[in-house]
C-alpha cells in the first residue's frame, strides 16, 4: 500500500527521503561496480515486466476477489539486494509520477517501506539462509513456503513503515492501535496470496530455466552472494525515524500529533521546557511577520486549543485561543476561501483565452 | 482487458503531451522539478486543520498546467482514480476528531470533517502538482534533470529503460490477455493459470533484455544513456524558480484566503 503525500509531515518525508537515498546510492553503486554486464538492460526490462504483471490478475482461492503480485521479493531473488532495489525504487517512482500512487513527499518513504523490508530483509534473512537448510519438505514445497513467509514479512514490516510514518506525522487522529489492526491483518491477507503468486512464478521459471539459478535457487541470476550491511540499513531507518522525529519537534509552531504521542508514550510531558521555548520563539517570529497578526494569530490559537493535554505550550497562545471559535473567523476563512478558488479558475480562465487569441492570431496572419 | 488499455493510453499521453512547444518547454527541467518539490513542500507544511490557506496553492498546478497546455480534465481523472487511500486514511477523522471547530451558519463543524478535508486538498494538490510536472516536463527531461542535480547515473538510467520498456512489455501483456480471454477466459485467472503465463512473459522479458544489450553493446554504449539535448541554466530559470519559491513561502506564512474574505466582509480597516 501507498503512502501518500497528504499524510506526511515535511519532516517525515524528508528524512525518509534522507534514508532511501543513501541506501539507493549505496545500491547504485553496487550495481556500478558489479561485474555481470548485461545488468543495465536485464534491470530495466524486469522493472517493466513488475509493471505488466501488476495489470494482470489472478483469482485469490476461496474468495472472489482477485489480486496482483508486487514485485519485490521477485526482483530481489531474480537480481540480487542492490540491483532489485535500484528497479524497485524506479517502479514506484513511475507510479509516482504516472499514476499519482503516492506522492513525490512520500516517494522516500515508499520505497523504504516496499524496497528496504524485501531488498535487505526478506531475501538476505529469510529466503536465502531458509533456502539453504534442509528441509523435510520436498524443495518445491520448501521454496514456496519459504516465499510466502519471507513476503508476508516485508509486507508486514511495510505496513508497520505505513503506519509509523502517518502517526509520526500526525495528520490523521486514527490511534495507533486502531490503524495497526487495521493495517496488519490486511496486509497479512495480501502477503499470503503475493507469495503463493511469487512462490508459483519462481516455479514456473525454475523448471523452464534451472540455468538461471546457479547455486540451489537461492541466488538466481545474481552473483556470488554479498555480504549484507543489514545493521547499516537498519541503523539507516533508525536514523530517519529519529530525524524525522526530532525535525517535526523543532518544525511545528504548534503542539502536534507527535508530542501528544511522545508525552503519551514517555508519560510525562519531558520536554517542555524546551519545546514552549521553540514554541515561543516561533510564535514571536511570526507575530512579526504576520501583516495582520489577529488573523494569523487567530489561526495559529485554534490549534493550540486541540491538544489539551498539552496546555503549557498552550499558555503562549491561550488569551487569544478561545475566539478562535468566533463565527465572525470562520466566516472570513470560508469567505475567503470560496474567493481564492473563484480567482484560481478565473486566472486559468483568462490564461487560457488570451493563449487562444494568440493562436488565432497567429493563424489569421 | 479496456482497464489494461486504457491505463497504457494514459502512460503514453501524459507524457506525449510535453512534446508540445509552449511557453514552459523552454524552462530547464530542473527549474521544474525543483519548484514542484518547494510545492508540495509547502503545501504539507501546513498543520493538520488548515483548509482555507491551503486554496492558494491551487494557483500553481492549474497556472502551470495552463500554460504547458495541459488538458485539464484526464489530469482530475487521475486525482480520483488514485483518491481511495488518502480517503480510507482520512475516513476516521471525522469518526474520531468530534471537537467543535467552528461555526458557521450555525452549524458546527467538527475538527474531523476539518481535517478529513485537508486532508483530500493537500492530496489533490500534491498529485496534481505531480501529474502536471510530467505533462510539462516529459518524462525523459525529467531523468536528464535528475542525473544533472546529482541522482545516481544507475537509477537515472533506470528510469529510462523502464520508462521505454514498460509500455513494450505492458502491450504484450495485454494481448497475451486478449488472446486468453478471446478463448473463454475469466476476467481474473486462477495461479495454475498465471504461474506459467505470467513466467512465460517473464522469461520472453529476460531474452530481450539479452538482446537489448547485445545491440548496446555493438552501439558502443558504456553505462548510461546519452542525450542529445544540453542542458542551459537560464535567468528565466532562476526567475522562475525563486518566484515560485517566493510564492509559496507568501503563502505559506499568511492565510491569503483568510485576508481576502476578512478584506471582502470589510473586517479590515
Amino acid at each position: 500500500m501507498h503512502m501518500a503525500d497528504a499524510l506526511l509531515s515535511p519532516a517525515v518525508g524528508v528524512g525518509f527521503w534522507a534514508a532511501s537515498g543513501t541506501v539507493l546510492a549505496i545500491s547504485s553503486s553496487k550495481v556500478r561496480s558489479d561485474p555481470r554486464e548485461y545488468l543495465v538492460p536485464l534491470m530495466g526490462v524486469l522493472g517493466a515486466f513488475v509493471f505488466a504483471a501488476m495489470m494482470i490478475n489472478f483469482t485469490i482461492p476461496g474468495t472472489g476477489s482477485s489480486g496482483h503480485i508486487g514485485g519485490g521479493l521477485l526482483l530481489s531473488i531474480l537480481l540480487g539486494p542492490y540491483a532489485a532495489f535500484v528497479v524497485i525504487a524506479s517502479v514506484l517512482t513511475v507510479q509516482a509520477l504516472f499514476f499519482a500512487d503516492g506522492g513525490l513527499l512520500a516517494l522516500g518513504a515508499n520505497i523504504f517501506n516496499l524496497g528496504v523490508f524485501p531488498c535487505f530483509i526478506g531475501l538476505p534473512l529469510i529466503y536465502r539462509p531458509l533456502l539453504k537448510r534442509a528441509g523435510a519438505l520436498t524443495f518445491k514445497r520448501r521454496m514456496a513456503a519459504i516465499t510466502v513467509l519471507a513476503t508476508v514479512i516485508s509486507l508486514q514490516l511495510g505496513a508497520l513503515g505505513v503506519v509509523t510514518q502517518t502517526q509520526l506525522s500526525g495528520i490523521s487522529s486514527l490511534p495507533l492501535s486502531a490503524f495497526l489492526l487495521l493495517m496488519q491483518p490486511i496486509h497479512l491477507a495480501i502477503g499470503l496470496i503475493e507469495g503463493l503468486a511469487t512462490a508459483t512464478l519462481i516455479h514456473f521459471v525454475r523448471e523452464a530455466r534451472p540455468d538461471l539459478f546457479v547455486d540451489d535457487g537461492a541466488t538466481g541470476m545474481s552473483s556470488s552472494p554479498s555480504k549484507f550491511p543489514t545493521k547499516l540499513i537498519v541503523g539507516l531507518g533508525v536514523l530517519a525515524l529519529v530525524t524525522a522525529g526530532v525535525f517535526s519537534w523543532f518544525a511545528s509552531s504548534q503542539p502536534d500529533g507527535l508530542e501528544w504521542s511522545i508525552a503519551r508514550v514517555t508519560g510525562r510531558p519531558e520536554l517542555d521546557a524546551t519545546e514552549s521555548f521553540v514554541h515561543m520563539r516561533l510564535a514571536d517570529f511570526q507575530k512579526n511577520l504576520a501583516l495582520f497578526p489577529d488573523y494569523k494569530f487567530s489561526f495559529d490559537a485554534k490549534d493550540a486549543v486541540q491538544e489539551p493535554t498539552k496546555q503549557k505550550e498552550g499558555a503562549t497562545t491561550a488569551p487569544e485561543a478561545w475566539p478562535a471559535v468566533d463565527a465572525g473567523t470562520s466566516l472570513a476563512g470560508v469567505v475567503g476561501g470560496l474567493a481564492t478558488l473563484s480567482l484560481v479558475t478565473l486566472v486559468a480562465y483568462l490564461l487560457r483565452r488570451r493563449r487562444k487569441e494568440a493562436v488565432s492570431v497567429g493563424t489569421g496572419d | 482487458m479496456s482497464s489494461i488499455q486504457s491505463a497504457l493510453n494514459d502512460f503514453a499521453s501524459l507524457d506525449a503531451l510535453a512534446t508540445q512547444q509552449t511557453a514552459l518547454s523552454g524552462l530547464d527541467p530542473r527549474a521544474k522539478v525543483l519548484a514542484t518539490l518547494g510545492f508540495i513542500i509547502a503545501a504539507v507544511s501546513f498543520d493538520r486543520y488548515a483548509i482555507a490557506a491551503l486554496l492558494p496553492f491551487a494557483l500553481f498546478p492549474v497556472v502551470i498546467a495552463v500554460l504547458g497546455e495541459v488538458p485539464l480534465k484526464p489530469i482530475g481523472t487521475k486525482i480520483l482514480v488514485a483518491a481511495p487511500f488518502a480517503i480510507m486514511v482520512g475516513v476516521f477523522n471525522p469518526l474520531l476528531d468530534h471537537k467543535p471547530l467552528f461555526e458557521i451558519f450555525g452549524i458546527s463543524v467538527s475538527g474531523g470533517w476539518v481535517s478529513f478535508a485537508s486532508i483530500l486538498i493537500r492530496f489533490a494538490l500534491t498529485v496534481a502538482a505531480a501529474l502536471v510536472l510530467v505533462a510539462t516536463t516529459g518524462f525523459h527531461q525529467i531523468c536528464v534533470g535528475l542525473a544533472r542535480l546529482g541522482v545516481p547515473q544507475v537509477f537515472t538510467t533506470q528510469l529510462l529503460f523502464l520508462h521505454r520498456y514498460s509500455l513494450v512489455l505492458a502491450g504484450e501483456v495485454s494481448r497475451m490477455n486478449l488472446a486468453r480471454e478471446l478463448r473463454g477466459g475469466a476476467k481474473s485467472l486462477p495461479l495454475i493459470v498465471y504461474g506459467p503465463m505470467l513466467g512465460h512473459l517473464l522469461l520472453r522479458a529476460m531474452d530481450r533484455s539479452q538482446r537489448i544489450y547485445q545491440a548496446m553493446i555493438s552501439r558502443g554504449f558504456n553505462g548510461e544513456i546519452r542525450s542529445s539535448r544540453v542542458l542551459h541554466w537560464r535567468t528565466s530559470d532562476s526567475l522562475f524558480l525563486a518566484a515560485c519559491w517566493f510564492c509559496f513561502m507568501g503563502a505559506r506564512q499568511f492565510d491569503l484566503s483568510h485576508l481576502l474574505g476578512a478584506i471582502l466582509l470589510g473586517r479590515v480597516t
